[in-house]
């Protein structure tokens, strides 16, 4: 390796926190200057991927990578929780270099970067700031909130790094949790936005339903992280996972939960985890929702790294999700639980998609169902597919969905040409109010082709590579690769992530052709461009990605593929197992998956461009007709969000607003308040009035009232008279003098 | 031979005469008769001490010739006074005169 | 007992005296009681004169009649007022001043009583032939009362510059 050990444990502490550094710079100081927080924010982002280059292309050198004492690994004491009676170790913080983070460190950080890079086109840098932009709702102008945004995308770019290279599971989750925040905000982003429609779910909506539903699933990560720390006594991974023993004791070790053992409990809670991250069945309805976020947080969190993150978790925690278990037998719980949801997810995500309008919804639930192929194959034991798969989805979806990003805008645009040159003096509001007109409807647009050719052209690798179009598209290698394992070994997983392929190349093509191909069916769509100065930073970005869409694939060509395996090895297979203990066995050549892959992409592909390849304005959707009442169905995504506000939602809000707040907090706790104010006060009057007033005050004016009345009673005698006094007076001499000098009367 | 208890009877009784005068009467002039009355007593009193007791030594005419000289000053100055007042509130009745009154 | 012409002397002039006194204070007209005053006066000049006290009797007539009498009839005279003279003389409480004026005299004749051998002291002393001279003497010795006769006398000066500031009129 070219850099000391040392210095590769530097260069990894320091790859999160750039980011972090720009989120604090531009939150304290720059958040006046756009150009200097996208500065600051690009800038940052750049050191930060440069360095997770260079410690990649560092790991590429390190021989036996993932070795025992073969990776870069640097760890500080953190937490003193733990007790040596119990077992458990203190906690601490670290970094992890092994061969999956390397693969991680490769595509994380550049796509953020080249999202980032997006970003300053995609908030309309560069052009004035127009007066009736309400900040909060979507921008005609210059973004209002532009520093805001990139302050977001830098705090999300360090919690997703920070998961990266973390070296344990509860700094993992820190990450997680992170991620979980910056959803929430980048969602919720526009959070002025209203529609007229009640029905249909604002930002602010969409953000907190985001939040609530991966909660659901990290309350479970963190039993199972709980439950881990007090069976394993860590959470390093290193210590965990690469270690034998560690993993036949949890292997064997009987739980709480009579028939399972530790590491299946422990596996079954963790993957509750990625469920709701990753948006699988049943937790997968916060991500169509989701796309309520401007398109470079959809870009980001949803195709790039967030629900990647979930896959990375399981991808992780492969030794103990799978430990017990030996290729060929049954495979372990949560290896069960992975396949039956992920391949289900794929299928059912797939099918909605096919009858979506909004380009944005369309790319949602192809993730939701490209994940689902994770899963599965990471479910029957397909380890380096998992992870092949991993890094080819972030980047062929990544692009598409910037490139939707630059279909949207290129569309408003033309609508804004059209609708002011057709009533200048026309004011924005009422214009839209009166028809409000949706860019991102596919059945609106149609001959972008022409207008906008490299938005198309990107899109075209981008879509072809996601349907896994032979050869020169990454997706098809990864994919293939899938088909292949799940063939080999769990041939009823073939047959469902078979149809989900054949699925996905259909509702691909559906929506080139619906998007680009054939004639324009609005006048916004007729004075769509790509040829203004904000559409640079975004081409640019697109480029670079369908690079990586076309690229990628290629260092994963399986060795005994016709023609051309061989001829490059197959580099991702060699690296990525480096990190687990046992090796597992290569996969012998079969033609049947291949076949049926080729089949499957080619195929759909054809049907989708031939299906909707003449249609019309106005014209329902060709799929109607056909699938019938199906369609309905599949339109509405199966009545899933009906089903889970009627089931979790409103009871949830009758608990909180009446049982909680009026009940509880307003009955209860403020009643009994109110009845020891006024008991307080009630005593306090009774001391006033019958104690203060009458014993207190009473004793003094009885003191002065009985002076006066004595006075008032005696004063009498001052007649003025002086006979009186002197009647008096000679009585009184009289009577003393009689006692005195008569004998007798003493 | 008259005794000496004879005239002290006397004086006592022109004494309580003079005495219910001052006490009883209206008229501040009135007062002023029935305290000169008193000092008369008082007068026969001294003289017949002198007399019955012991005449060789002058005493008793001398005190009572000073208790002439301060009675007839004090009815001076005490008429003085009633005429002053009749003049101010145009009346001698003792009664009216009670501006000291609570 | 018999009766001796000093006690029928003495009975008379004790009589006018009392006689007179009474009048005094019980008369409606204040002029009939300035007149009774002065037989008043002149009743125990009398009786001064009975004790061997001429000079004294004398002193008694030229200054209590000559001049305090007239004086208080003067008085009489500057403040009167037509009504005066008529309705009743006595203030609200004579009936209390006649009770105590009878608690008094009963309490001095008690005290009278009391003392022994009082009724048995009748003047048998020798009055002496110059007691006028030794009056006078009395009362320019400065061994014996020169200071009260000097003081009487500034006495009178005060007096009688009291009196006219008081009853003057005011210019």
């Amino acid at each position: 390796m070219f850099l000391t050990p040392l210095v590769a444990q530097q260069l990894t502490w320091l790859i999160p926190l750039p980011p972090l550094l720009s989120f604090a710079l531009i939150v304290l100081f720059t958040n006046r200057s756009k150009l200097l927080s996208h500065t600051l924010a690009i800038g940052l982002m750049a050191v930060s991927w440069v360095i997770s280059w260079v410690v990649f292309f560092n790991t590429l050198t390190i021989t036996n990578f993932g070795g025992l004492a073969a990776v870069i690994q640097n760890a500080v004491p953190w937490l003193p929780f733990g007790s040596a009676a119990v077992g458990t170790q203190p906690l601490s913080m670290g970094v992890l270099v092994d061969p999956l983070t390397g693969l991680m460190l490769f595509f994380v950080p550049l796509a953020c970067l080249l999202i980032f890079i997006y970003s300053v086109g995609y908030s309309n840098f560069g052009l004035p700031r127009e007066a009736h932009d309400v900040p909060g709702t979507p921008p005609h102008g210059v973004e209002p909130l532009y520093s805001r945004f990139f302050a977001y995308l830098s705090l999300f770019a360090f919690g997703m790094l920070l998961l990266v290279v973390a070296d344990n599971l509860l700094l993992l989750f820190v990450g997680w949790e992170i991620m979980g925040l910056c959803s929430y905000l980048l969602i919720g982003f526009w959070y002025a936005r209203n529609y007229a429609d009640p029905k249909q779910i604002t930002p602010r909506q969409a953000a907190v339903k985001a939040f609530m539903t991966t909660r659901v699933g990290d309350m479970f990560m963190m039993l199972g992280i709980v439950y881990l720390y007090s069976q394993a006594g860590t959470l390093s991974f290193r210590d965990i996972l690469y270690n034998r023993d560690v993993l036949a004791h949890l292997a064997s070790a009987p739980s709480i939960i009579v028939g399972l053992t530790v590491s299946h409990v422990v596996g079954l809670l963790l993957f509750a985890g990625t469920v709701g991250k990753s948006a699988q069945f049943p937790l997968h309805v916060w991500l169509p929702d989701a796309m309520e976020g401007p398109t470079p947080v959809s870009a980001m969190i949803h195709a790039a790294t967030m629900v990647s993150a979930g896959v990375y978790a399981m991808i992780r925690m492969f030794p103990l999700l799978s430990a017990g278990w030996v290729p060929g037998g049954a495979l372990t719980p949560p290896m069960l639980a992975m396949a039956i949801i992920g391949s289900f997810t794929a299928l059912f995500a797939a099918t909605i998609a096919m009858t979506q309008s909004d380009i944005k919804k369309v790319l949602a639930y192809s993730t939701i169902s490209q994940l689902g192929f994770m899963i599965a194959s990471l479910g029957i034991g397909a380890y380096v597919a998992a992870a092949f798969h991993l890094v080819t989805h972030a980047f062929f979806k990544a692009l598409l969905f910037l490139g939707s990003g630059s279909v949207i805008h290129g569309v408003e645009h033309g609508h804004h040409e059209t609708e002011h040159s057709a009533a200048p003096a026309a004011e924005h509001g009422a214009e839209h109010a009166a028809a409000p007109f949706d860019p991102q409807n596919m059945f609106n647009m149609g001959g972008l082709a022409k207008r906008m050719p490299l938005t198309y052209w990107t899109f075209v690798i981008g879509g072809f590579a996601l349907a896994g179009f032979p050869l020169v598209t990454a997706g098809f290698w990864s994919k293939d690769e899938i088909l292949a394992e799940s063939f080999a070994h769990a041939p009823a997983v073939f047959i469902v992530l078979g149809l989900a392929a054949l699925m996905t190349a259909f509702y691909t093509m559906r929506q080139i052709s619906l998007t680009f191909l054939g004639q324009p069916r609005s006048p916004a769509v007729e004075h769509a461009t790509e040829h203004e100065p904000i559409f640079r930073p975004m081409l640019l970005a697109l480029v670079v990605l369908s690079f990586f869409a076309v690229a990628a694939g290629w260092v994963g060509i399986p060795e005994h593929f016709p023609v051309i395996g061989g001829l490059v090895p197959n580099w991702i297979e060699s690296y990525s197992v480096g990190g687990l203990l046992e090796r597992p066995e290569a996969l012998a050549f079969s033609y049947w998956p291949l076949l049926t892959s080729l089949v499957v992409a080619l195929g759909g592909l054809l049907l989708g461009w031939w299906v909707y390849r003449g249609y019309q304005l106005g014209q329902a959707d060709p799929l109607e007709a056909p699938l019938g009442p199906l369609y309905t169905l599949l339109r509405n995504k199966y009545y899933f969000d009906e089903l889970y506000d009627f089931l979790f939602v409103r009871p949830v809000y009758w608990i909180a607003e009446t049982f909680v707040s009026v009940w509880i907090d307003k009955g209860v706790i403020d009643g009994t308040l109110h009845l020891i104010g006024r008991a307080a006060l009630r005593l306090g009057d009774i001391f006033r009035n019958d104690f203060d007033l009458p014993v207190v005050n009473g004793f003094g004016d009885l003191v002065g009232k009985s002076v006066n009345r004595f006075g008032r009673t005696f004063r009498v005698i001052q007649t003025g008279k002086v006979q009186q006094y002197l009647l008096v007076l000679m009585a009184i001499i009289v009577v003393l003098g009689a006692v005195l000098l008569l004998p007798g009367l003493r | 031979m008259v005794p000496l208890s004879w005239y002290l009877v006397l004086a006592a009784a022109l004494f309580c005469v003079g005495l219910y005068g001052v006490l009883a009467r209206k008229n501040a002039v009135a007062i002023l008769m029935g305290i000169e009355l008193m000092l008369n007593a008082v007068n026969i009193n001294l003289v017949s001490f002198w007399h019955y007791l012991n005449p060789q030594v002058m005493a008793g005419q001398m005190f009572t010739i000073i208790v002439l000289t301060v009675a007839a000053s004090e009815a001076a100055v005490g008429l003085a006074l009633i005429i002053s007042i009749y003049r101010r509130r145009n009346s001698v009745i003792a009664e009216d005169m009670d501006l000291m009154k609570w | 007992m018999t009766v001796t012409v000093d006690q029928i002397l003495f009975l008379l002039s004790a009589l006018v005296t009392l006689g007179a006194a009474i009048i005094v204070v019980t008369a409606r007209n204040l002029v009939h009681a300035a007149l009774a005053l002065i037989a008043t006066f002149f009743g125990v000049a009398i009786l001064f004169v009975l004790l061997q006290a001429g000079f004294l009797a004398t002193v008694q007539v030229v200054l209590y009649i000559g001049a305090i009498a007239i004086l208080i009839i003067f008085a009489i005279m500057l403040t009167r007022r037509v009504m005066q003279d008529s309705g009743p003389q006595t203030n609200q409480q004579w009936w209390l001043a006649a009770l105590l004026s009878l608690a008094l005299f009963a309490a001095l004749w008690a005290v009278f009583q009391q003392v022994p051998g009082l009724q048995n002291v009748t003047g048998t002393q020798v009055i002496p032939n110059d007691s006028l001279q030794r009056l006078g003497f009395g009362f320019v010795d400065p061994n014996q009362y020169m200071l009260p006769f000097e003081l009487a006398s500034v006495l009178l000066l005060i007096a009688l510059v009291g009196s006219i500031v008081i009853a003057g009129e005011k210019q």
